[in-house]
This record gives structure tokens, sequence and C-alpha cells, in this order.
């Protein structure tokens, strides 16, 4: 019939049947040929890492081995700009530098991490203290050695400040045009020393709580703002307004006191320390990178220096 | 002999930084010496033939021409950082394994420890406190080493010794931090640590704690030892005494600093020159007035209404 035929519904229904099978024939065709074509060449490119989108999007330059990538590696990295890409080929030597202050910086990380791990276990109360360090030292996993950890951390740190500062001064590395860093570096010293210090009274236990308080009694004999202290009478200085008050929140160490050194070893003197540690860091390339280890110079040049500074 | 007091205090977990300090001291001290040894025969050799002078490269270590005088950060020096890295956390790791943080009893204020110690870092100043009250000892003192430590770059004038080791071109300037670190600050924290008992007396290594010790001292003061006994002859002696310290003092350090530092004195401006005078003769009153203490029992040189020095 014409106009069954005409109508298009048997036609066209044959059509798209017919249509559809073409297409699924070349869909399952293509499954078989394209798709292990394709696989096959992208598991050749995973071969080579490096050529993904994901790490060229992380990694912004090549990493064959030439001078250029070398210096890229470090110029691209914002941990590691820090350095510069060259340095001259002495100063790698560690019987010069010793190390210390890049180990100083990554004692403080250490701490840093430990730290924030001991404060998820630790209330600055006097209800809590001691017994959170008694739960941290027998039921916590690897709370023992976490805490063990941050208190070695914290000493190692200490020494090594110190060597640093006396490795410094033995190079006169605080010299021309670096005084300023070296200042800077004084202030860090204090703030290490302050760290630890307030660290100390944490455990509220007997070892911290009168090392504190004899720490803190000097305080009272500040001149002129303790109320032991020289003119510290006439001033109005009593134990309830001096200056050990301010620092003890009280006139004696108790559940103040373990709130603001938990405040100041936590958060103030980290932040403050932090802030100091970017200057120290900023200025030892800004004043022309590591001292040396420099040329000798004679005594016959000390006052017609070489380079000229400004 | 008591080793187990001895050990008790060297084993103390808080003293084994000390302990460790000690070793590491010695090493650097030994590291700085040798090198500072090696650039002075250097410069000696350098100072006697100009022609050498001229062509030297100026190091004890070797170079040759060709060589690169600059190498990559990466590998040649963050290879180094990565390992000291990992060493100082093996370091850690095994320290805090093998040794246990202290944790005494809970804090009690009615039970004083006997001796109550500050932190090791700061029992050089509170062995302090035996030659000086406590306003000198915990805060004036601390505030000069601040200041102290800060002006060093000020008023050292002398342009050698820059970025290398050496003594000979800066005998001075290394003798008294020397002199202020070893001896002042860390064998003074040895001595807080090692020695110091019960009642902060002195106990030898190896000497038992005896709390029960009494030790018959009889401090005089030395306006005391003159006869004075009005307030206001002893205010007014002490001030000539401690003036005439500083006075005289420093017209000796003047007299010798002329001589063996011609060319520093030459350099330093008057300011310079009365700040280092002031540091140097306020670092060396601390053994003086140790020695006073130690060797005459004399308590208090200047008194006054107000304060004692």
């Amino acid at each position: 019939m014409p106009e069954e035929n005409g109508n298009g519904k048997n036609g066209n229904r044959v059509g798209l049947l017919e249509r559809v099978k073409a297409g699924v024939k070349e869909d399952v065709q293509s499954l078989k040929t394209d798709m292990p074509a394709k696989a096959k060449e992208q598991i050749e490119g995973l071969k080579d890492p490096t050529k993904t989108q994901v790490f060229t999007s992380i990694f912004r330059h090549k990493h064959d081995d030439t001078p250029r990538n070398r210096a890229l590696g470090v110029l691209s990295n914002v941990f590691l700009h820090l350095h510069p890409a060259k340095i001259n080929r002495d100063a790698v030597r560690y019987s010069y530098t010793w190390g210390m202050g890049g180990i100083t910086f990554y004692l403080f990380i250490v701490l840093t991490f430990t730290g924030v791990l001991l404060m998820f276990y630790y209330h600055p109360s006097k209800v809590q203290a001691f017994r959170d360090v008694l739960y941290l030292e027998h039921d916590v996993p690897f709370g023992k050695l976490l805490r063990n950890m941050h208190r070695w951390a914290a000493h190692l740190m200490v020494i090594a400040v110190w060597l640093h500062m006396f490795r410094v001064f033995l190079t006169g590395s605080y010299k021309k045009p670096r005084e300023f860093n070296w200042n800077i570096g004084v202030l860090l010293l204090v703030f290490t020393l302050l760290l630890s210090f307030t660290g100390y009274l944490l455990p509220d236990d007997q070892l911290g709580f009168w090392a504190v308080t004899v720490g803190t009694n000097m305080a009272r004999a500040t001149p002129l703002l303790g109320h032991e202290g020289p003119f510290g009478k006439m001033l109005g200085m009593t134990p309830y307004n001096d200056v050990r008050f301010g620092l003890l929140g009280g006139s004696i160490v108790d559940a103040n006191a373990l709130l603001r050194s938990y405040i100041w070893h936590c958060i103030g003197i980290p932040i403050v320390a932090s802030v100091l540690m970017i200057v120290h860091f900023w200025r030892v390339r800004k004043d022309g990178g590591i001292s040396g280890p420099a040329p000798v110079m004679l005594t016959s040049e000390a006052d017609k220096p070489r380079r000229k500074v400004e | 002999m008591d080793w187990r007091q001895l050990w008790e205090i060297c084993s103390a977990p808080d003293n084994v930084p000390i302990v460790g300090l000690i070793p590491l001291l010695i090493f650097y001290i030994y590291l700085a010496w040798k090198q500072a040894k090696a650039n002075d025969e250097l410069i000696g050799e350098l100072e006697t033939s100009p022609a050498m002078a001229k062509t030297h490269h100026r190091k004890t270590w070797p170079f040759r021409p060709g060589w690169q005088k600059e190498i990559h950060v990466w590998p040649f020096l963050l290879r180094i950082e990565f390992l000291a890295a990992i060493i100082v956390t093996i370091i850690l790791m095994v320290w805090s394994i093998t040794l246990s943080a202290p944790l005494e009893e809970p804090s009690n204020p009615n039970l004083t420890m006997n001796p109550a110690k500050a932190p090791w870092y700061f029992l050089g100043l509170q062995e302090m406190l035996v030659y000086f009250d406590p306003w000198i000892a915990g805060v004036v003192m601390p505030t000069l080493i601040i200041v102290g430590l800060m002006v060093i770059p000020y008023i050292d004038t002398n342009p050698l010794g820059s970025g290398y080791y050496t003594w000979k071109q800066r005998k001075f300037a290394i003798g008294t931090f020397m002199f202020g670190f070893v001896i002042l600050w860390v064998a003074m924290i040895i001595i807080g640590t090692f020695i110091r008992g019960p009642g902060w007396q002195w106990f030898w290594p190896g000497q038992t704690w005896d709390h029960n010790r009494l030790i018959y001292e009889v401090n005089r003061d030395l306006p005391d030892l003159f006869g004075l006994t009005s307030n206001l002859a002893k205010a007014i002696f002490g001030a000539i005494v401690v003036g005439g310290y500083y006075l005289a003092g420093g017209f000796l350090v003047h007299a010798l600093f002329r001589r063996y530092n011609p060319k520093d004195y030459q350099r330093m401006s008057l300011l310079q020159y009365s700040i280092m005078m002031f540091f140097w003769l306020t670092m060396v009153a601390l053994p003086l007035k140790m020695l006073l203490r130690l060797a005459f029992n004399i308590k208090y040189v200047w008194i006054t209404p107000w304060f004692n020095v």
C-alpha cells in the first residue's frame, strides 16, 4: 500500500532499526579497536609520568638533568626558593657552616608538628593538665614517644641555637653588611629560650612548677616594676600589680599562670618567632648569602675594602 | 666517692643535654681552632710574599683555574640539608625511645623542691644569685647580655676576619666572646647543674648530697671592713668603689687596648669605644665579684637604702 508504505512508519521503523544496528556495530567495533589502541598509547604515556597534565601542572618545568632545570627546581619551588639557584662551591662545606642554623629551623618544624599533636591531648587547666600528661604517657598510642620527642627536640634546639651563634661569631659573620641580621638572631635566641621556658610549666609537675617559680621570682626584683626591686615600692608596686603579676596572671604560679604560659608557648611566641625567622632568612639572602668561606684578608688591606659596600 | 650520686645527677633526663653539650662544644671549638690555625698560617704566608698574595685564591681549600666557582644548590646543598634532617630525626628518635622526659609528682606549692632549679639553660643566671641580688642576676644581667650581644656588630670595627675562621686577626673579639660564652655562660651552667646541691650548696662531683649540711659563713659587707656605720657613708663609699672600678679599670683597659689594638682604637668612635668599655668592664666585674665572695666572704660592695650591689 502506497499510502501505508507512504506514511513512512514501516519504512522508517526499519530504517531506524538498521541505523541503530549499524551504530551499535560501529560502537562495538570501536571498543574492540580504538579503545585498546588508546589505552596502549596512554599506558605508554604513563611510563613517563612527568609528561602527564597533572604532573606538569604541579611542576612547571622539565626534569631533564640540565643546568637550567637544576636552577628551576629551586627557583620555581616556594619552599626551596629561599635558596639561590647557585652558591659558592665552598659554601657547602659543613666544617665551615656547621649547619646549625638549618638544624635549628628543622627542629622548630619538628617541634611545631609534635606540639600540635600534643595539643590534641592537653587541657591547660589545673584539674586536667597533669592527668593529661599521665594519660598521654600511658594510654595514647605513641604518646610517650611524642612527648619525649617534643622535649628533647626543644633541648636540642637551644643547643643548636647557641652553636649557630658561636659559629657566626667565630667567622665574623655579623660584620658589615650583616649587623641587622645578627640582631634578629639575638632576638630569636631570646625567643627560643622563652619558648622552652614557657613549655616547662605545662606538665604541671613539681619540676616545672618550681623551675617557673624560681624563674618568675626574679621578676619581683625588677627595678622600678617589681615590688621587691629597687625603687619598686616607691612607685607603688605590690605583689598584686607588679610585672610578676602580669606574667603569672596572679601573685602565685597557679591556674592563670598555666593558661598564660600555654598561650604564650603555643600561639604568642611561635607567631612572633616565625615572623622574625622570615626576616632572618630573607636578610641572609639580601645581605649577600652565607658569609663565607670568604677569601682571607690581609692586614694591609684592612682599610680599603675590596668590594664597595653602600 | 659516691658514684651513685654522680650517676643520678648525670643521668637525670634534663641534665643529659648538658652532658651532651660539653663534648659538642669541645668538638666545635677544636674544629674552629683547626681552621683558624690553617687560615692564620695562610695569612702569614701571604703577608710575607706580596707576589703570592696577588695570585692566590686566598682559601685553605684547593682551587684550580677551570674549576667552577659556583655550584648548583640542587643537588649539592639540598642533599646536605636533607641528610642533616634525616640524621637529626634519627638522633631524636633514638633519644626519645631510650630516654623518657622527666615527670615528677603533681605540682605542690606546699612542698618545696630542694634544690629548686631553673631549666638548665638558665642555671648560669641562677648561679649568679649566689653573688648578686635578684634584681641584678635576674633582670639587669639578662638585659645587659641581650643588649651586649646586639651592640657587638656596631662596636666591632675590625674589618678583618669576616667570613673565615681566624684567631690572630681578631684576638680581642674572639677572646672576649670565648670568655663570656664558655666561662661565664656554659661553665656557670655546668656548676649549677653538677655542683650545686640542696640549699644551693657546693658539692663536688661524687660527693653525697647532704640535705642537713650547714655551712657557717659569715659574710661581711665591704663598708664594714672599713668601719663605716652610717647609711650615708656606706652609700657614698660604695658609689666611690663601684665608680672607681669603672674609672680605674677603664683606664687600665684603655692603656692596654691602645697599645695592643692600635688600629681598632683608631677606627672606633668615642661612642663605640665607651660602649665597648662599659660592657667589657661590666662583664669582667662578674668574676671579680665572685672572687670577692669566695676569697674574702664579701657580700655587698655598695649598700644603699634602695638597692645593694
